[in-house]
């Protein structure tokens, strides 16, 4: 979103106060549900339940969130989220690589070698992201079933990389396309390979979309649900899925403040990577809504 | 792209290099997606139960499917949720950039602000919302401590209306993302034409609704696609707000499909859902995504 010089329209006082005060209330009004998961997060749980949830807390304490890192009850096992944020950083990481890789070839591939039925071919690539993967549920249980992946971080590797390379695709695609196609073509004079021009030319100009694929990536892998409560319910879960074991466990008392701890945990990193490169996550939901 | 008379090995092996590397991914995407596809289409014509299993029953799954009260809600809700969450979140997208395209101070601190739910799982944001409109703890039980005694606010418990409930946390989620949008939109609009417009006197009201907002037309294409979309595909935040609940007031087709064919085997009937959600989806997306490639030719 470069802000490119704009034509500004002349507004009146009245309505520009109106404009503002609309602007700081749906701030408030997207801020306010975060807000309140932090402030009770750091809440001793009698406060919680007897108190005012707007309330700044009268006693801090960070129990709650040890609680829902190593000791809270996550299913029948009182582990907490920690394994479970590492299931999902084991899935996340070599996901994202993988994906990323294969994108970066196959968008190189579809611009600057272009064969026979190439857009047709892509154009399946690019509906495969938008499917309801309900869809593919239970085939792909079957296949890991068969591969011995069920319940495994390797079968959610394997699935994420599947359902991912439709997007890592079409970014690269997008952006090779408008590479200059004569420095191909003249690297290829000079006697060039196939995978000389890509890690030569390409390559060193392709920082800023690698960025965006991999922080899309991320983002849509780490907080996927349906997959991981689909093939790993159990002690290989993901983050998303024992957060909501956490929070939908009806033994005991709800330890709200534990959940919220777990909440934010899980949200953590997809809003570090947010606010350290926010830039580049909103080009990459506009190319992943407008194409091109 | 080559000199046909150097049709040695190694020129050969580089005209075929980009197909051959490009065949994994591509029979990844044929199995996985196009393959699986067959296969649950296949399926919902079998009576599979609780595993899959291949006895041809026509179209037996189908009108089971249609006669089921429970479908009928999925659908029914979907209809609701899904009508409410686009039009909301385009309205609210839309006012969010046409406001913020005033010069506004600190736009580069709202934006954000208005952006950040969309880095967020819809777990988190079920289980952030769940708590706010729980009546017992959250907003109503602040209000009545704030001394607005009468003030009612439990949606979430009631069967009728659970359902905006729904909408609310979703529209929270991805408003920011259609305002994202239409900002771009907005800031590619020539300003050539605002300025005519402006010289020859329209009002601000006409300049939008006459000018502007005609231009953003792909914008608001994309938007209703990327929004259709997500709400057929809407999972993760029934199970996580409402668990499609109270009652049945919340069930969406996805969970549906997943409640049939994992907990009620019923295999056959699970996969004829997720065979309508897909083509629900592929009459949107096909002759969107077709548009978007033919264009670029």
């Amino acid at each position: 979103m470069s802000s490119v010089q704009t034509q500004s329209v002349q507004t009146g006082r009245i309505a520009r106060t109106f404009i503002y005060l609309f602007l700081l209330l749906m701030a408030l009004f997207y801020l306010l549900p975060f807000f309140i998961m932090v402030v009770n997060s750091v809440k001793p749980l009698s406060e919680i339940t007897g108190g005012n949830m707007m309330a700044l807390p009268e006693v801090f304490t960070i129990e709650p969130w040890l609680a829902a890192w190593s000791t809270a009850q996550v299913g029948v096992e009182p582990t907490g989220l920690r394994p479970y944020f590492w299931n999902s950083i084991k899935m996340v990481v070599p996901a994202v690589a993988i994906s990323t890789v294969l994108g970066a070839i196959n968008g190189y591939i579809l611009t600057k070698w272009r064969f026979k039925y190439d857009t047709i071919l892509f154009g399946l690539m690019l509906f495969s992201c938008f499917i309801p993967f309900q869809i593919v549920l239970i085939p792909m249980a079957r296949i890991l079933g068969i591969l011995g992946l069920s319940g495994s971080t390797y079968g959610l590797i394997l699935v994420h990389v599947v359902y991912g390379i439709g997007f890592s695709t079409l970014y690269f695609r997008n952006y090779y396309a408008a590479f200059p196609t004569e420095l191909v073509r003249a690297a290829q004079i000079d006697g060039a390979g196939f995978f000389q021009i890509f890690y030569r030319i390409l390559m060193p100009s392709s920082g800023p979309i690698t960025v965006v694929c991999v922080i899309w990536q991320f983002t849509n892998i780490w907080n996927d649900f349906l997959f991981g409560a689909s093939f790993a319910s159990g002690s290989g879960a993901p983050m998303t899925v024992a957060l909501n074991n956490l929070v939908q466990s009806s033994t005991g008392v709800k330890e709200y403040n534990v959940h919220f701890a777990g909440a934010i945990l899980a949200a953590l990193p997809t809003l570090l990577v947010y606010i350290v490169a926010g830039r580049y996550f909103v080009r990459g939901l506009m190319a992943g809504s407008v194409k091109g | 792209m080559y000199h046909a008379s150097k049709s040695d090995f190694k020129t050969r092996l580089q005209t075929w290099l980009p197909k051959l590397v490009l065949s994994p991914s591509l029979a990844m995407v044929l199995i996985f997606v196009y393959g699986f596809i067959l296969f649950t289409v296949y399926l919902s014509f079998t009576d599979s139960r609780i595993l899959p299993s291949y006895g041809w029953v026509g179209w037996e799954n189908y009108n089971k499917l249609w006669r089921l009260s429970h479908w009928e809600i999925s659908l029914k809700n979907l209809g609701i949720y899904a009508s409410l969450y686009i039009a909301i979140c385009t309205a609210i997208g839309l006012t969010l950039a046409i406001f913020l395209d005033q010069k506004i101070r600190g736009e580069g601190i709202l934006r954000p602000i208005y952006l950040y739910p969309m880095a967020l799982s819809f777990i988190v944001t079920g289980t952030a919302w769940k708590w706010f409109l729980d009546p017992g703890i959250g907003l109503e039980h602040t209000m009545h401590l704030w001394g607005w005694e009468s003030f009612e606010f439990g949606w979430i418990k009631d069967r009728n209306l659970a359902i905006y409930t729904l909408v609310l946390a979703a529209v929270w989620q991805s408003s920011g993302f259609v305002m994202a949008m239409f900002l771009a939109g907005l800031r590619g609009i020539d300003s050539e034409i605002m300025k005519a417009a402006q010289i020859d006197g329209a009002s601000n009201w006409n300049l939008y609704r006459r000018i502007v907002i005609p231009l953003l037309r792909p914008a608001f294409l994309s938007a209703f696609v990327i929004l259709a979309h997500l709400a057929i595909k809407s999972y993760d935040l029934v199970i996580a707000l409402t668990g499609g609940g109270p009652g049945r007031a919340t069930e969406l087709p996805a969970t549906f499909m997943y409640s049939y064919t994992f907990t009620r085997n019923q295999m056959g009937i699970g996969a004829s859902s997720a065979v309508i959600m897909l083509m629900t989806i592929a009459a949107i997306m096909v002759p969107y995504l077709y548009a978007e490639l033919r264009e670029k030719k």
